[in-house]
Order: C-alpha cells, then structure tokens, then sequence
C-alpha cells in the first residue's frame, strides 16, 4: 500500500494518542464507570434501607401476628393509641404512619388502611406497603379456611424450557447454562451492538472534525500538493482508527481492573455488582437468579471468544470505515457554519439510529428474519451482526455479511474520496447532496 | 526544450470555466509570472498543473512527458492559502512533510535544518507553529517546499503578509534557486514584483490567456512612445507636427512622439530651441498599466 498513507495515519494516530485529552478520557472514562456503579450500587441500598421506616398500627392484629413469623418482615409495630401516635411517629424515627383499622367484614376483598406523613411518599413505598399487609392477611384468610400452605404450594407450577440438544452428564452444561448461554448472549449482545453505535458516533465525529479544521485552516491546500486527497484520507482513517482501538483495548483492559477493585476497597460491593451488572447488560437481575456465580463464570468462559473477539473488531473497523468515510465526505463540504454540517449528517445519523434501534427486536429474536436480514445488510450490520455474535449465528451468514461489508467499505472510501478531494479545496459554496453528487463525476 | 508546456487547456465547473484554453511554454531555469485578478484562474490552473485536479480537455507535458501522477514529487507548490497544524512542534511539521515529499527521516532532518539556520531560525525548532508569527510561519511553509529539491517551484503569492526584511530573504532565495537551475512559477496579482523578478509572463482574466510573452517584449510592445526630460531654461512655445506635449511640470517635460519622429529628432529639435538637457529617457508602460487596460479592455467587449 502506499508509503503516503503510514505517514499520514502514523501523525494523525500520535498527534491523538499524545494528547492529554486522550489519556485523561481513556483513563476517567473506566474510573469514573467503576465509582458510578459503586455509588450507584450504594445508593439503592442506602437508599431502600432508609425508606423502610414504617410504622404499622394494627387494630387487627391479624398482621402482627402473621409478620411474627416473617424474619424478614420490612415494618415495625405499635400498641400506643393512634392519636399519641400520629403525634409522635416521627419523632420517633419513623417517616411513615400506617393505621390499619379492624375489619367490620372479614370476606371483604377491598380493606382500607390510611397512612400519615410528613412528606408525600413514593408511589413505590406505597405500593410495597400494599402489597405487604395484603399479602399477610391473605396468608390469614387461607389458614382461616384451613388451606394448608403446603397443599396451595403444591398447586404451583413453574416451567424451566431447556435446550433437548444439551448433554445433561456435562455438569457445567446442567440444564441451567443453556438457558444462562441465551441470557449471557442478549447481554453481550446488547453490549457489543451499544459499543458499536458509540464507536460510529464517537470517532467519525472525530473524523469530520478534523477534516473540517484541515479544511478551515487551510492545511489541506499544503498537503494536497504533495499528498493524493484518497492518500490523506485513508490515512486519517486509518490513524484515527487506530486510536479508537486502542482506547477500546485500553478500556477492555481497565474497566475489569478499576471496577473490581473499586468493588474490593469502597462499602456496598455487593448490591453495587449486580447493578453495575445490570447497568451495563440492560437485563433483568431476576432472570439471572437461580444460576450460581461459578455457573455463571464458567458460562462466559464457555462463550466462543476465539471467534466473537475477531469478528468483533473486524465489525468495528468495517463499521468505522463505512461511517466515518461518510464523515469524512461531509466534513470536507462543510464551510464555517457547523448549521450546514448537521443538516448533512442528519441522513447518516437517522441510518445509524434505525440500526440501533433494530437491535431490541433483533435480540429477542436473533435468528428470525429482521435479523437475518440486518445483520447482512451492510448499513446495519456492523451494529447487528456483533449483537448476534453469541446466538451462534450460521457460519455463511457471518461470511456473507463481512464479504458484503468489505465491499461497501471499499464502495465507501472510493465514493467519498471523491467528495472528500473535491469538497476540501472549495470554498464559500453551500454544500448541499445535490452539489455533493455532481462533485463525483469531475474529473480527477 | 521547456520545462512545462499546456495545450489549451480547459477546465468547467458547474456554472463557469475556471480556465479557458490556456497555452504557455515555460523555459526552464527562468522565472515564469502567472498574472491575473483574483479569481481570473490562476490557482485552477496550478492545480492542473500539480495534478490536484484533472483538466476536461488539453494536454500538460511536464519535461517532455505527458503530465501523471508521479510528477509533483519533482515539483514544489506554495499554495496561496497556507495553513500549518497549529499544535505541532516546527521540526516535527517540517520533517512531515519532507516525508510526504519521500525524504527519509534522516536526509530531512538534515536539509530542514541546513535551510532554517540559513532562515536564521533554527532555534524554532522545538518550537510549536502556534507560537510562531505568521511570516515565520511562512518562512517555514517555503522551507517545506523547496525541502526535496524540486525542479519545477511554483510560488502563489509567496510575499504577501511578509515584512522588507523576509520578503528580501525569500526573494534572495528564489534567485538563488533560479540560479542552481530550478525553474519557477510565480503566481500574483502584484505587478511591480512581476517586473523586477520574471523573464516572461502570462496574463489570465476570466481564465483566458490574453497577454503572453517576454516582459521587456510586451512593455514595448505596448510603449506609447512617451519621452520623459529634464531640463534648464525654458520651453519652445510651440511644436513641430508629430510632436505632443503630454505632461509638464517644473523643469519635466512628458513628450509623445507621432509617426515617423525619431527621439533623436526630439533631442535636436529641443537643444536648438535651446534647452538645457539634463536628463532624457524613454518611458515604458509598467506591467500594471498594461495588465489594467488589457483587463478593461477585455470587459468593455
């Protein structure tokens, strides 16, 4: 390739990598998601802990009664008289006042309770404290009419859909880590498709800026003399894509690091593991219970990274070169006034967004048709297919969509090389698609 | 055999030709000037010749072959509009883009530094282009294009926003380059720098070639046989036929000869009148004369 090209994307991928811009983002960036999902984790807890401060007056008696069973039970009770109580709750500790009056009719399926506070609580704590003292006086009602708790137990009935091609002697692939492989692949999936739309955002972005400045400054009239417009942009590409992966790598390296070890040195590790878990993967903490840590380890183990890993960053660099090539384009059209530049960007960023925005039904069905079809598709791909990645994707699917996209990145840079060496050496002309589309058939 | 010749060369834009079946030969070892107003089609034209852009139709032969893409090595451009990375250090930039040009690392730090220290700016070196006034940065914008060698150097406007002092530097340089051999383009709307520096010129206006050829050539082409004399004593009253007074002021006499009146005729015709000659010259039209009533000219048709 040409010599040209390493030159430029050796400057433009230092001049980066060296600024102090760079090394603060790449280093805050993981200790600020490490503190986050600590305090975060800290505040939920602290936070459920304070709002308990319930106090129940029970005329029925029926609660306590039931609750003093319950180790667990959330609230606290009190014999004083409701009038010295609703003078002194608060006094006393407590934000919440809750008097249950004693039931006229026992069968009645609507009670009625009245609570008193300072503050107007959260619709959450009332709803928590409804279900509550109605699940208690359930519990008293069956045992009233003799239903015996084992019997009603006995009526449930919870289906566990398991994968009939699993081997059930293989005991990390129990029955469990089938159903843990499609929770842990939505995960990733969701996480590697969010990354992606970032990337594209985040470093064509990049990309357009700096060919606007070059162009702004006039650097651009230097370079043209001794450097190809398709070179100096390749190069650019090539440079700051490489600062891209190097801060991805840098933060695959250091966001493990500075969370665990924010979650060993601060309080609140625990709740904090699951919500920055969560945080990160957007799925439900309940769907992860009844899967031990070491199931759950040993399952992301068993993840095939040898090939999700490669044919990531091979989406990644597909997909940065296509966006930030269109980037590039429009950067080099654009004059002083940013105004005109979003005008241009908007199609890109609605494509981008349609992309992002197929991920949620892509990853409830990752292998229906929307998702065939997008992860092949290459606008799409590069944010669907790695999204895809861990559903065990057919192999031709996943050649078929890297072919096509390396054909459109190829498509891509000969397109917008062709704006791109038009547009940096005009001036003063308002740059719309239009003007951008004749731009391609002068002549070089 | 010249350096650089184009053939009617043309090139369009959407709405208007930018240059319009140019022709010109340039000799090499000379200085070329590239004359015009702005927005005539000068820059089109150098981008056609530094193969930034392609013409629609004509040739460019650069040193007996047809223009391609491996000639601007051998070539250095000044671009009118001259930016550097703000944030980079002057050595970093400078050996940038004498890579760009394909010197190795080593060659360039050692002809880059060979040309500040006679730019007397060596001790830029570590220091960032921001720091810098706009002439140093011109300074070091020269520097970088003339760092390969080229054989061909075409400067647009390489003097504007530089005071006396450099403007001397950068002009004693391109002598000196003149002299080594090297070949230049000199692309301006300034005339008097067009006259004390370029053998030949080209005028362009609305990218047309309206005017060609040697300076002293067109200056006399376009003479208006004006005399200029100073003098003692005073004036005849009257003329011969043929004989024009133009201008008159203190002791300074401005004559227009008609047909068939030698200035030697002037002279006699004036010492017998008796006139004291103290000074007598031929008065050229200055390239910017000529170029205004060209332009004029061209935009009364």
């Amino acid at each position: 390739m040409n010599n040209k090209i390493w030159i430029v994307a050796r400057r433009e991928y230092l001049s980066r990598v060296q600024k102090k811009s760079f090394i603060l983002v790449t280093l805050l960036t993981p200790i600020s998601i490490a503190l986050f999902s600590v305090l975060i984790g800290w505040l939920m807890s602290e936070g459920a802990k304070a709002d308990q401060r319930v106090l129940l007056h029970d005329e029925t008696g029926i609660i306590r009664n039931i609750a003093s069973e319950d180790k667990d039970f959330p609230y606290e009770f009190s014999e004083k008289d409701l009038k010295v109580l609703t003078e002194e709750y608060d006094q006393m500790g407590y934000d919440l006042l809750v008097h249950i009056p004693s039931m006229t009719d026992t069968a009645a399926t609507r009670l009625n309770a009245t609570y008193y506070s300072n503050e107007k609580p959260s619709l959450v704590l009332l709803e928590s404290i409804e279900s509550t003292l109605g699940d208690k006086i359930e519990t008293y009602r069956m045992r009233r009419s003799n239903i015996d708790q084992k019997l009603l137990d006995s009526f449930r009935a919870d289906i566990s859909l398991e994968n009939g091609l699993m081997d059930p002697s293989n005991p990390s692939g129990s029955a469990a880590s089938g159903k843990l492989n499609i929770i842990l692949g939505t995960a990733l999936g969701g996480l590697m498709g969010f990354l992606m739309y970032l990337v594209i955002f985040i470093y064509g972005s990049m990309v357009m800026r700096s060919v606007m400045e070059e162009k702004l400054s006039r650097i651009v009239e230097v370079m043209v003399s001794s450097v190809r417009p398709i070179h100096l942009m390749m190069g650019k590409l090539i440079g700051v894509g490489g600062v891209g992966l190097t801060q991805l790598a840098l933060w695959a390296i250091l966001i493990p690091i500075f969370l665990s070890t924010a979650l060993a040195i601060l309080p609140g590790a625990e709740p904090a593991q699951m919500s920055a878990m969560e945080n990160v993967a957007q799925f439900d903490q309940e769907s992860l219970d009844g899967f031990s840590a070491n199931q759950i380890i040993k399952a992301i183990f068993d993840l095939k990274w040898w090939l999700i890993l490669p044919v990531f960053i091979l989406f990644f660099l597909g997909g940065y070169f296509i966006y930030s090539s269109l980037f590039a384009a429009i950067g080099s059209a654009i004059n002083e006034d940013m105004g005109e530049g979003q005008q241009l960007m908007m199609p890109v960023v609605i494509i981008v967004l349609i992309a992002f925005y197929m991920l949620f039904p892509v990853l409830t069905n990752p292998n229906g048709n929307l998702a065939v079809f997008a992860s092949l598709f290459p606008l799409f791909s590069p944010i669907i297919m790695p999204a895809r990645l861990a559903f065990d994707p057919p192999w031709w699917q996943i050649v078929l969509s890297i072919v096509l996209m390396l054909f459109t990145v190829w498509f891509f840079i000969w397109l917008t090389s062709r704006i791109y060496r038009v547009g940096i050496l005009m001036y003063g002309k308002k740059a719309t698609i239009k003007e951008m589309i004749k731009w391609l058939r002068y002549s070089e | 055999m010249s350096i650089l010749r184009l053939e009617k060369v043309t090139k369009r834009y959407k709405d208007h030709v930018a240059v319009d079946e140019v022709s010109f030969e340039v000799e090499p070892g000379t200085i070329f000037g590239m004359l015009g107003p702005n927005g005539a089609g000068k820059t089109s034209t150098i981008r056609i010749i530094t193969t930034i852009t392609g013409p629609d139709s004509g040739q460019v032969y650069f040193d007996g072959e047809l223009l391609n893409k491996s000639h601007p090595a051998r070539m250095g451009y000044l671009p009118e509009e001259r930016g550097l990375y703000k944030k980079m250090k002057v050595g970093d930039h400078l050996l940038y883009l004498a890579q760009l040009k394909g010197l190795t690392i080593k060659d360039a730090t050692q002809k880059c530094k060979i040309m500040l220290e006679r730019f007397e700016a060596l001790d830029w070196w570590h220091k960032k282009v921001e720091e810098l006034s706009k002439g140093m940065q011109q300074k070091i914008q020269f520097i970088a294009t003339i760092v390969h060698d080229p054989i061909l150097l075409i400067l647009d406007e390489p003097f504007t926003g530089l005071d006396p002092i450099n403007s001397n530097m950068i002009q004693d340089e391109i002598f000196r380059l003149r002299d080594k051999g090297v070949t230049i383009i000199f692309s301006t709307h300034r005339m008097e720098q067009v006259e004390e520096m370029c053998e030949n010129i080209i005028l362009i206006h609305n990218g047309k070639n309206i005017l060609q050829g040697n300076v002293k050539d067109i200056r006399n082409r376009f003479k208006e046989h004006l005399y200029k004399i100073n003098y003692g004593g005073s004036l005849p009253v009257q003329f011969t036929n043929g004989l024009e007074l133009v201008r008159s002021e203190e002791h300074s006499a401005t004559f227009r000869l008609g047909d068939g009146i030698s200035s030697n005729q002037l002279l006699q015709y004036l010492i017998q009148s008796g006139c004291e000659i103290h000074s007598f010259q031929e008065i050229l039209p200055s390239i910017n004369e000529i170029f205004i009533r060209q332009v004029k000219g061209i935009s009364h048709e």
